[in-house]
């Protein structure tokens, strides 16, 4: 065999390898969406059936009354904004601060927040709920706010890794201007970081969106549930509700992936630069 | 110190220890080695890259305990999608989720399912690496083994040292899916009872809360312990561009 066909043979094999496993990955997807639109009957049928017949939006509506999703939405709905809106207040000025101010006791401190990354969340869950719990907080959603407003380590690392890139020129030029340090933060850097930003708000959005664990702890009473604890109902009473649990899944999923779709490019990118540029 | 006592006489506890090691030591080397692979195989430059890329990532959007949902109904041992194509080409599928044998790996099936986001950071890896590393391998004669062996996996050992170091965290703190697919239960017969789910049902249950810090002092120390020897050997095998 010559080099080319071996090239060639290479080239197809990966393909083929590439297409199985996207197959792996998107079946999922679609068997989602398909018992989402089943009727009970036909979701308990074998071998299974891809295509819904007929197609039973019901579920949809019946889904949305049978838990308070609405309730539940607009719970989940202000966490993650309000989560978001902390991280992106806090994370770029301790990020920057870290990055292009001298101060004393700047390296301990940095060197402080990545320990804090490091210790598992399990290990500060019981104190943290202490906490929480003689500031009254248990049972509202301020713990899955309040938190994100002082900082979270891993964005505040992963924007600081930005400010670096960014020369020091432009801060000189400005202080000559007169502008204040705050100013020069707020007008110039945080604009150019932009783009980090964007990823880190994006990641904080996800994590706040998809959480079950924080919700579970701190949102002990029914009205204050998020989608994540409300899809727990469907299976605890009187066996599961296959399709309507499902329908709320496809709820749930369908906002992020439409979120990324359109900011694609900067999360991936933000992605990529978390990784490894260190 | 009584929390400590009796967490060593507490079969459940050691129970929950080796369910959470039995799934990192073959979640973490899988996820690296199919991540790697796939991450590689995109890096060839192929058609459609953004397109294949998207796939791999969107599970990673998908809520866990959706995801739970999805796949314990994917997996029903009855009516599941999965027993059904095996049906299809004569097999007769196990019980997955419902039996003890099975459900590890059913659970490890599911978290490979969320690898995208670390092939994503492969591929970028990947993309550092110069060409001209595979140029001169290439007129030293170097087939394509012998350049992937001494090329592109010692210069994505650092890439690779990071999600293992990430993967690895993240395996032992495994909470939502198990929590979900058994209702906190932990069945069949507890081979389903992770360590961080033994330790909420403890603290938040059954309001042992000393119990509990106990064992998240014990988890911290086994994390620590290990991201340490990870740390140490890693001078051993992972190389840095300009070293």
């Amino acid at each position: 065999m010559n080099p080319t066909t071996i090239k060639r043979l290479k080239r197809t094999l990966a393909y083929i390898c590439l297409i199985l496993a996207s197959a792996f990955f998107i079946i999922p997807f679609v068997w989602l969406i398909s018992t989402s639109l089943k009727p009970l009957t036909q979701i308990f049928t074998f071998p299974p059936q891809w295509i819904p017949r007929p197609f039973l939006w019901s579920n949809y509506s019946r889904a949305v009354e049978y838990i308070h999703f609405w309730t539940y939405l607009k719970n989940t709905a202000i966490i993650t904004i309000f989560s978001t809106l902390g991280v992106i207040v806090s994370c770029p000025l301790v990020a920057y601060s870290f990055a292009k101010l001298e101060w004393r006791g700047r390296g301990i401190l940095f060197f402080v927040t990545l320990a804090v990354m490091m210790i598992p969340g399990q290990v500060t869950m019981i104190p943290l709920f202490l906490l929480f719990t003689k500031l009254g907080w248990v049972g509202t959603s301020l713990p899955l706010i309040v938190p994100q407003f002082f900082g979270v380590p891993i964005y505040i690392f992963l924007t600081r890794q930005f400010f670096l890139g960014l020369p020091d020129a432009l801060r000189e030029a400005a202080r000559l201007d007169g502008a204040s340090e705050f100013r020069i933060y707020l007008q110039i850097m945080f604009p150019l970081a932009k783009s980090a930003i964007l990823a880190v708000a994006l990641f904080q959005f996800m994590a706040s969106w998809t959480d079950f664990m924080g919700p579970l702890l701190y949102l002990t009473n029914e009205p204050s549930y998020t989608v994540s604890l409300g899809l727990q109902q469907f299976q605890s009473q009187k066996g599961s509700e296959w399709g309507l649990l499902m329908a709320v899944s496809t709820l749930m999923t369908l906002p992020i992936i439409i979120l990324f779709f359109f900011l694609q490019k900067t999360f991936i990118s933000g992605i990529t630069f978390s990784g490894i540029k260190g | 110190m009584n929390n400590y006592r009796d967490l060593f006489n507490d079969p459940l506890f050691w129970k929950s220890i080796y369910n959470t090691i039995y799934f990192t030591v073959f979640f973490v080397p899988l996820s690296i080695f199919i991540g790697v692979a796939l991450a590689m195989m995109l890096n060839m430059k192929v058609k459609g890259l953004a397109v294949f890329r998207t796939i791999f990532f969107l599970p990673t959007l998908v809520p866990q305990v959706a995801l739970a949902v999805l796949w314990m109904w994917l997996l029903h041992p009855n009516f599941g999608l999965v027993n059904g194509m095996l049906a299809r080409i004569g097999i007769d599928g196990p019980p997955w989720l419902g039996g003890e044998a099975w459900s590890k790996p059913s659970l490890i099936l599911m978290s490979l399912w969320g690898i995208g986001q670390a092939v994503v950071i492969y591929l970028a890896g990947l993309g550092d690496i110069p060409d001209d590393y595979y140029e001169a391998a290439e007129i030293d004669g170097a087939n394509w083994f012998q350049k992937t062996k001494a090329v592109t996996l010692p210069l994505l050992t650092p890439v690779i040292f990071y999600n293992l170091v990430m993967g690895m965290i993240g395996a032992f703190q495994q909470f939502t899916l198990p929590y979900t697919l058994t209702k906190g239960q932990g069945t069949p017969a507890n081979s389903m009872t992770f360590y961080v789910m033994y330790l909420y049902e403890n603290g938040f249950r059954y309001f042992k809360m000393g119990y509990a810090s106990a064992m998240a002092w014990i988890l911290f120390i086994i994390v620590m312990a290990l991201t340490a020897i990870i740390f140490v050997t890693s001078k051993r095998w992972v190389h840095y561009q300009g070293k």
